[in-house]
């Protein structure tokens, strides 16, 4: 019997991909068979459009414990037998349809990648993107929905939220990103697989009922653009933050009793995903008998069951001898344990409805779903943009000190104390460096040492440059990571991009891919996880393409660390990266001034690997020989905005004497790559020099800390009212 | 001293205040789960933070029908020291050992941020080794904060010297733009009136160590022990 359109439409398959499965199973599916096939064939499972570009990423390192892909989340060694399992996720989709309950879920299903790994999530990080919200009614309530769903749910669950991003760009008016990172900490080696072990191994759901939210999730919302969720909201997911912190306990609890075998999270495209991975995974067959599943709905059909994406599930694999400790360690929490399946020899999902079998199916079709190869050619629209000189508009008529405040003022560069303060970033107290600075730091009880995390991407400069724009994001993340002093370790990526069967998307993302890989060797670390979320379109427009990078980093003693804020009066302002303050109008490429004043983005952004490099080392090297006060790199804003936010924070006035330039604009405000200001007592400067001078690193002295106003050459603000326009800038964009 | 914390589903503040009574000052503590009704090992009891039970119907509203707050009441009821924090707190006013209510912070949001913590009395077996007028500089984490009650008991509270701890400045001034969530008369801290119940918003298990921020809150547990130090020798 020919399958309708409409039947596809909803599980978002193509006629091709139907016949493809026909092919292959070498008979026409079943309803629930097409169900599953829909599920794990859909982008968000399947990776259709990204696998064989995913494949490029460097995935080696002699500290990797588990490889990319093999499980849910990378793990990193990070020694004495701690280990770190990191990922990022997006939850784009809903969060554009209900901000509240798609971010908090977003947090929630990114938690249980972690801790299924056998890992405590010791730190979440936020990468936010959304339109410009000065007087945008419909952004301001994502914003406040979107922030207030991540603090409800990451606060409830103690899990500190230590960084993150929250950035504005009108690409994204539309379609919202919402990435969430979660960082775990596995101890004694004891990581926790995805599979069962052997045959008569039972398949266990632990955690919340059953209901029929979040059906078609992965398959529907997350494989459509905008205009086509609006009557979709029953596909988005409801959290609940209590059950995931008690089903975290337990589940940790769980993993240490002899005979749980392995541990699995449901999340998009619920058990289907999850039991039928397990069994992929696990070289098994699985029979599940769906009437075993408890539900929070009367009359659920199999189909329904096996497709819900009800939150706060995970799935054990136990051995039959384990299973009443099991139920009593679920019982003490208050939640349910029941066994709903077993793994044996072969190689099928069998489905049961209580007696009677509704499926049989074989796994290896369901777990591979086609693979997408393209290249493309650089769209003509991109390569008339980079050719515009970005120094074309001129300078604007506004004086070098009144251009400062507004651009610190700018939603994107303003403090986002507004936002991290409602997320409780001390739980755990491991906390050494808080949001606010380049990276988080966190120290590890029992050891000298910490981790530094942070995410980083700015999507304007991938728009300009996709290949350049990725390594850039990659290189910041890392920079953050060495102006706390951390040596980056390993990297989790965050795909967020437009529809994959357009050639300009095609391009994004096979430049994008090159220029992350070309990064990561460049430091030689590995991406260890990651995500991919397609289809960011609004009115035909895709987002900006927007790789969001979240980098580890380690440093071997927690007390040897640096923050932004300048601290002493008289100490030296060196800017390591130039041997001369000021960088040329090239770099205004899709700089945050030119979108400010001029808003427009135009230009090559360039990008050194091989300085960008040298310059981190001798960052690192400074902070961690004690010879640095404060360390800041140049991002958003450039050498201006690095230099005010480090006198903002530390309370103290700064002073870089040289004069400006005509081009004032590009001098203050060019987002040049590979510069890092740092301030230091002038009696180290020789110090400074010599270290430098090893590693052919070019530093200039730009000024001195002190006083209480912000000068650059003969551009001069109060201190006070700098801080005035950084510290509400957030606020008065984002409200009202 | 012998520090009993208690665990309810949703508690997450017991693994820190252990760390910091435990590995950071040096004193035996035990996790207690919400079922257990035997403190007697116990010399000092501390209902942590968190989100007992999600919060749900109100905070501490249903943490405090758990068996274990029986034991407590008797054990507060015999004189026992019990220090309430945060959510702690909330379970110590919704359960009548403390007076008051803490609602949702003035301005609706959540808060997380360093304040300064103004002793208002060194009398108190919580307080005995700092001075009055001190600051202590401790994070709050908390949306509902905000303590509240009829007039008749804010003036005997204030009357009876029961308000331990308010939110200040550097300088140690309170006022309305110290104050983060709009607690009456700048309260972040109450003790009973017979002085052995403590219950506050703010964290002092997150203070506990220069490397992570700053160690102030060491002084409220540090007080307990030397409490418990001299009644042992009288």
């Amino acid at each position: 019997m020919p399958v309708s359109q409409e039947t596809l439409d909803e599980i978002a398959l193509s006629r091709a991909e139907y016949e493809a499965i026909v092919d292959r199973l070498g008979r026409e599916p079943g309803n629930l068979e097409l169900g599953l096939f829909g599920a794990l064939w859909s982008e968000h499972c399947g990776y259709k459009h990204t696998k064989p570009l995913l494949r490029r990423l460097p995935g080696e390192s002699n500290r990797l414990l588990v490889a990319p892909g093999a499980e849910n989340a990378g793990v990193i060694d990070i020694g004495d037998g701690f280990a770190i399992a990191m990922k990022i996720e997006s939850h784009n989709h809903p969060s554009a349809v209900e901000p509240l309950q798609g971010a908090a879920t977003g947090v929630g299903g990114i938690v249980r990648d972690i801790f299924a790994m056998g890992a405590r999530p010791i730190a979440l990080l936020d990468s936010l993107r959304f339109g410009m919200p000065q007087d945008n009614a419909r952004v301001q309530f994502l914003v406040h929905g979107v922030v207030g769903g991540i603090s409800w749910y990451g606060n409830c669950i103690g899990v500190p939220n230590v960084g993150g991003e929250t950035w504005f760009d009108k690409s994204y008016t539309g379609n919202p990103l919402v990435n969430a990172m979660c960082v775990g900490l596995i101890e004694n080696a004891n990581i926790v697989s995805a599979t069962a072990k052997k045959p008569g191994d039972l398949l266990v759901l632990v955690g919340a009922d059953t209901g029929r939210d979040g059906i078609h999730g992965a398959s529907g919302l997350a494989s459509r653009t905008f205009e086509e969720q609006a009557e979709m909201r029953s596909a988005v997911q409801v959290g609940n933050p209590f059950l995931e912190k008690v089903l975290i306990e337990a589940c940790l609890e769980a993993i240490n009793v002899p005979g749980v075998n392995g541990m699995q999270d449901c999340g998009a495209a619920g058990l289907t995903s999850a039991a039928i991975e397990m069994a992929e995974r696990s070289g098994m067959a699985l029979r599940l008998d769906v009437s075993r599943v408890p539900r929070r709905e009367e009359g659920m059909t199999p189909y329904e069951v096996m497709l819900s994406e009800s939150q706060e599930r995970m799935l054990l694999a136990v051995e039959e001898h384990a299973v009443p400790e099991i139920e009593a360690l679920f019982e003490k929490w208050d939640l349910d344990a029941t066994v709903i399946g077993h793994f044996h020899a072969g190689a099928e999902v069998e489905i049961y409805d209580g007696e009677t079998p509704v499926s049989e199916t074989p796994i290896e079709p369901l777990t591979s779903a086609p693979e997408y190869a393209f290249t493309a050619p650089k769209p003509e629209w991109l390569a008339k943009l980079q050719a515009t000189d970005p120094a074309a508009p001129g300078l604007p008529p506004v004086s070098p000190a009144d251009a400062l405040l507004k651009m610190l003022a700018s939603p994107n560069i303003a403090s986002k104390r507004p936002v991290f303060r409602q997320y409780d970033h001390h739980v755990q107290t491991n906390t050494v460096v808080e949001p606010g600075g380049d990276a988080a730091v966190l120290r590890l009880k029992g050891t000298s040492r910490a981790i530094a995390v942070t995410t980083d991407c700015n999507g304007r400069l991938c728009h300009l440059d996709p290949r350049t724009g990725a390594q850039i994001a990659v290189a910041e993340a890392c920079r953050n990571l060495a102006c706390v002093g951390a040596e980056p370790l390993a990297l989790t990526d965050g795909l967020n991009f437009g529809d994959p069967e357009t050639a300009s998307v095609q391009y994004q993302l096979v430049e994008s891919i090159e220029g992350i890989t070309e990064a990561a060797n460049a430091f030689g670390i590995p991406v260890v996880s990651g995500n991919a979320s397609l289809y960011n379109e609004s009115a035909g427009k895709a987002i900006y393409p927007t790789p969001i990078i979240g980098a580890l980093g380690l440093l071997e003693d927690a007390t040897k660390h640096a923050k932004i804020a300048f601290r002493q009066q008289g100490d030296a302002i060196v800017l390591l990266g130039r041997s001369a303050p000021w960088d040329g109008p090239g770099t205004l490429a899709g700089s945050e001034f030119n979108s400010v004043f001029h808003d427009v983005a135009t230009g090559l952004p360039s990008m050194d690997l091989n300085l960008e490099v040298r310059v981190q080392q001798l960052c690192r090297n400074l902070v961690r020989a004690g010879l640095v006060s404060s360390a800041h790199d140049c991002s958003d804003g450039g050498l201006a905005v690095s230099v005010a936010e480090s006198a903002i924070t530390g309370g103290l006035g700064a002073s870089v004497t040289s004069a400006l330039p005509d081009r004032w604009d590009a001098a203050l405000f060019g987002e040049g790559q590979s510069r890092i200001v740092v301030s230091l007592p002038e009696s180290e400067l020789a110090h400074l020099k010599a270290m430098a001078t090893e590693l052919d690193v070019p530093v200039s002295v730009i000024g001195s800390v002190g006083g209480d106003r912000l000068t650059f050459g003969e551009a001069s603000v109060p201190l006070t009212k700098a801080a005035d326009a950084w510290e509400h800038g957030f606020e008065r964009a984002t409200t009202g | 001293m012998k520090f009993g914390i208690v665990v309810f589903p949703g508690t997450w503040s017991e693994r820190d205040t252990q760390y910091a009574v435990q590995d950071v000052l040096g004193q035996p503590a035990r996790l207690i789960w919400h079922k257990e009704t035997d403190i007697s090992d116990c010399d000092a009891i501390v209902l942590p933070g968190g989100f007992s039970y999600g919060d749900y119907l109100r905070c501490g509203a249903i943490a405090r029908f758990s068996p274990i707050m029986e034991s407590v009441r008797e054990f507060a009821g015999r004189g026992g020291p019990v220090i309430g924090i945060c959510n702690g707190f909330q379970v110590l006013c919704e359960a009548g050992l403390l007076p008051g209510a803490l609602v949702r912070n003035e301005h609706l949001e959540f808060r997380c941020e360093w304040v300064n913590l103004r002793i208002e009395r060194a009398d108190t077996i919580f307080t005995n080794t700092a001075a009055k007028g001190q600051l202590l500089r401790v994070p709050i984490s908390h949306g509902e904060g905000n303590w509240q009650s009829d007039s008749e008991t804010v003036r005997r509270v204030e009357d009876n010297g029961q308000v331990l701890l308010r939110y200040a400045d550097a300088s140690g001034n309170v006022s309305e733009a110290t104050n983060p969530n709009g607690s009456t008369n700048g309260i972040a801290g109450i003790i009973n009136e017979r002085g052995n119940v403590l219950g506050l918003m703010p964290h002092p298990e997150k203070a506990c160590e220069t490397l992570i921020g700053g160690a102030d809150g060491n002084v409220l547990f540090e007080s307990m022990m030397r409490s418990a130090t001299a009644a042992i020798r009288s």
